[in-house]
């Protein structure tokens, strides 16, 4: 009997530790967005509209670029052989200029909605990476997915605030076409078979955004007068907000500079 | 009780469990190289029973094959001693395995299923865990050792030791669930390192009560250093593991020394597990409680010194 006791103790404490694994926040189900929510707003008038425009800087040495190997796969280690694939985590234009980071109004359109783009924004599976590495797109605006090597990949973006999937696409295959229904900035997407392929899509409620190029440049126009939070988000250093004032016609420069962690 | 030993029955035995450790440490090698959703389809991968075997696709098909082989070599187990066995609570052990066999390759689909939600994933982990240990029970179970006749030695001592060994079993799979929490991003690494210090309190004073009680039992003996060598290696292990995440955060993942140093770390939790079951089937074989009133550190109920 005092043995029983003791097993109906270890099984108790056996399910307790199993209940304890099962807390994590769950990302909430999916909902249509509902951007009729939003009270409808006169257009942006472009006669006193202004803009905001600057640029993103890493004030410090880069991390030093790494060599991805991609010999995991033949058709991959093929195409890499004599250059290899590069990590594309941080992306250093000249003078520190950072590419790779989307720029947009987190806030200061509240009031505001805006129609979604019917056209597609395209991420491309090219090379065993994806192109470009950093997307942007609005709620709900489709993206297409594309496989233009002769090897299967798998698209699998793990979103925080969206539903997540997992589709598998094999060369010659059709493209994939989906949206993601909530705000984000920004959901990893990677390919379970290439380890290393990792690409960001950053979805915006606003068509106020821009992914920097090399020269970190960014030029966000037509915006109405009023108050607004400026963010910069990059993939290794995260967020970074600055508030602006933009008054009839007027146009800011504001740059964001950040620290090598 | 009469030897009904079947050295056949008992290779055939340890033969599953040898596979299973294989299936281990491929299903190890998935969530180490992230390849869990590399085959978005299940149960026909791509479509297909043979797709490319490249990237990713080669760990999570490749545990596929070795779990249907694990699954086919179970059947064969349950069959072989639903026929040869004459305990009838063995035949019926046999279709435990291969009950939770099939329970593991369903949960395996529902991992792909369902893109690996964390409580899934951690209950794939602890029935792989489990039905490991099913398989080494039988392999002790068809061992000439647990067949032969085994005098009954009384245990007069405090803590019992078939009670400690059983809460050793308990602590320690708890312990590979918190383990396997945290591999699965459920939790952090503070639960599984607290169960790490709960094991090995554990098995120090079983290690101490072995030496103290039963010093001229071979087989006790044995198993405690066994599990002494077992901990402290898993413990060595984890330390490994941790320090080779830390010291390649900065460089893509995965990398060859954390797949490597994890999965050794997860298969080893393993063994320490089966370790702590054999250890307490013998604890259970040899050992009866005393029929006198308990005795507590040499000091009787009564308060008189013994």
């Amino acid at each position: 009997m005092i043995i029983r006791s003791h097993y109906v103790v270890v099984a108790v404490a056996a399910a307790l530790a199993l209940a304890a694994c099962s807390k994590k926040e769950e990302a909430p189900a999916e909902k249509a967005a509902a951007p009729a929510s939003a009270p409808a707003a006169a257009p942006v008038d472009a006669a006193t509209a202004g803009s905001v425009a600057g640029t993103v800087k890493l004030d410090g040495p880069a991390p030093k670029v790494a060599k991805l190997k991609t010999d995991s796969d033949p058709y991959c280690a093929k195409m890499h052989a004599s250059s290899p694939l590069l990590s594309e985590e941080v992306v250093e234009g000249k003078d520190g200029m950072l590419a790779n980071v989307v720029v947009y109004v987190k806030a200061g359109l509240e009031n505001r909605s805006f129609p979604t783009p019917t056209e597609s924004v395209t991420l491309t599976q090219s090379g065993c990476e994806y192109k470009p590495h950093v997307v942007a797109l609005m709620v709900n605006q489709p993206i297409s997915i594309v496989n233009a090597d002769q090897t299967t990949h798998n698209i699998h973006p793990t979103p925080a605030n969206n539903r997540d999937w997992n589709k598998s696409q094999g060369p010659g295959a059709e493209k994939i076409t989906d949206s993601f229904a909530r705000e984000e900035v920004a959901i990893p997407v990677k390919c379970n078979v290439h380890s290393w392929m990792k690409a960001y899509i950053a979805v915006l409620k606003n068509p106020y955004y821009q992914v920097t190029s090399a020269d970190g440049a960014f030029d966000l126009k037509n915006l109405p007068p009023g108050d607004y939070t400026i963010t910069a988000w990059q993939e290794k250093y995260g967020s970074m907000d600055q508030k602006v004032t933009i008054g009839p016609k007027e146009s800011k420069k504001i740059d964001f500079v950040f620290k090598p962690s | 009780m009469t030897s009904l030993h079947n050295p056949g029955v008992h290779r055939y035995a340890l033969f599953t469990v040898a596979c299973t450790v294989l299936l281990l440490v491929a299903g190890a090698l998935v969530t180490s190289n992230d390849a869990g959703l590399a085959v978005p389809d299940w149960p026909t991968s791509y479509g297909t029973f043979f797709p490319p075997m490249v990237g990713g696709i080669f760990y999570e098909h490749g545990h596929r094959m070795v779990a249907t082989f694990v699954g086919l070599v179970t059947i064969g187990l349950a069959v072989i001693l639903w026929r040869s066995e004459s305990r009838p609570w063995m035949r019926r052990l046999g279709l435990v395995a291969l009950g939770a066999v099939i329970a593991q390759g369903l949960l395996g689909g529902l991992t792909v299923k369902l893109r690996l939600p964390p409580e899934v994933s951690i209950a794939h982990a602890a029935l792989a865990q489990a039905f490991f240990c099913i398989t080494v029970a039988v392999a002790v179970f068809t061992g000439r050792w647990w067949q032969q006749d085994v005098p009954a030695i009384e245990d007069a001592g405090r803590p019992r030791l078939r009670a400690l060994s059983a809460w050793l079993v308990g602590v320690t799979f708890v312990q590979l669930v918190l383990g396997a929490g945290y591999r699965h991003n459920a939790l952090v690494i503070a639960p599984h390192l607290v169960g790490a210090a709960a094991v090995l309190a554990l098995v120090i004073l079983a290690g101490r009560v072995v030496r103290q009680r039963f010093a001229g039992q071979l087989e006790l003996r044995r198993l405690a250093k066994g599990l002494n060598a077992v901990v402290g290696s898993q413990i060595l292990l984890g330390g490994a593991a941790w320090w080779s995440r830390l010291a390649t955060r900065e460089a893509p993942q995965p990398q060859p020394v954390m797949i490597w140093l994890t999965v050794a770390h997860t298969v080893v939790g393993a063994i320490v597990l089966a370790t702590v079951v054999v250890f307490a089937l013998v604890c259970h074989r040899m050992l009866t409680a005393a029929q006198e009133p308990a005795v507590v550190s040499g000091v009787s109920h009564t308060g008189a010194a013994v």
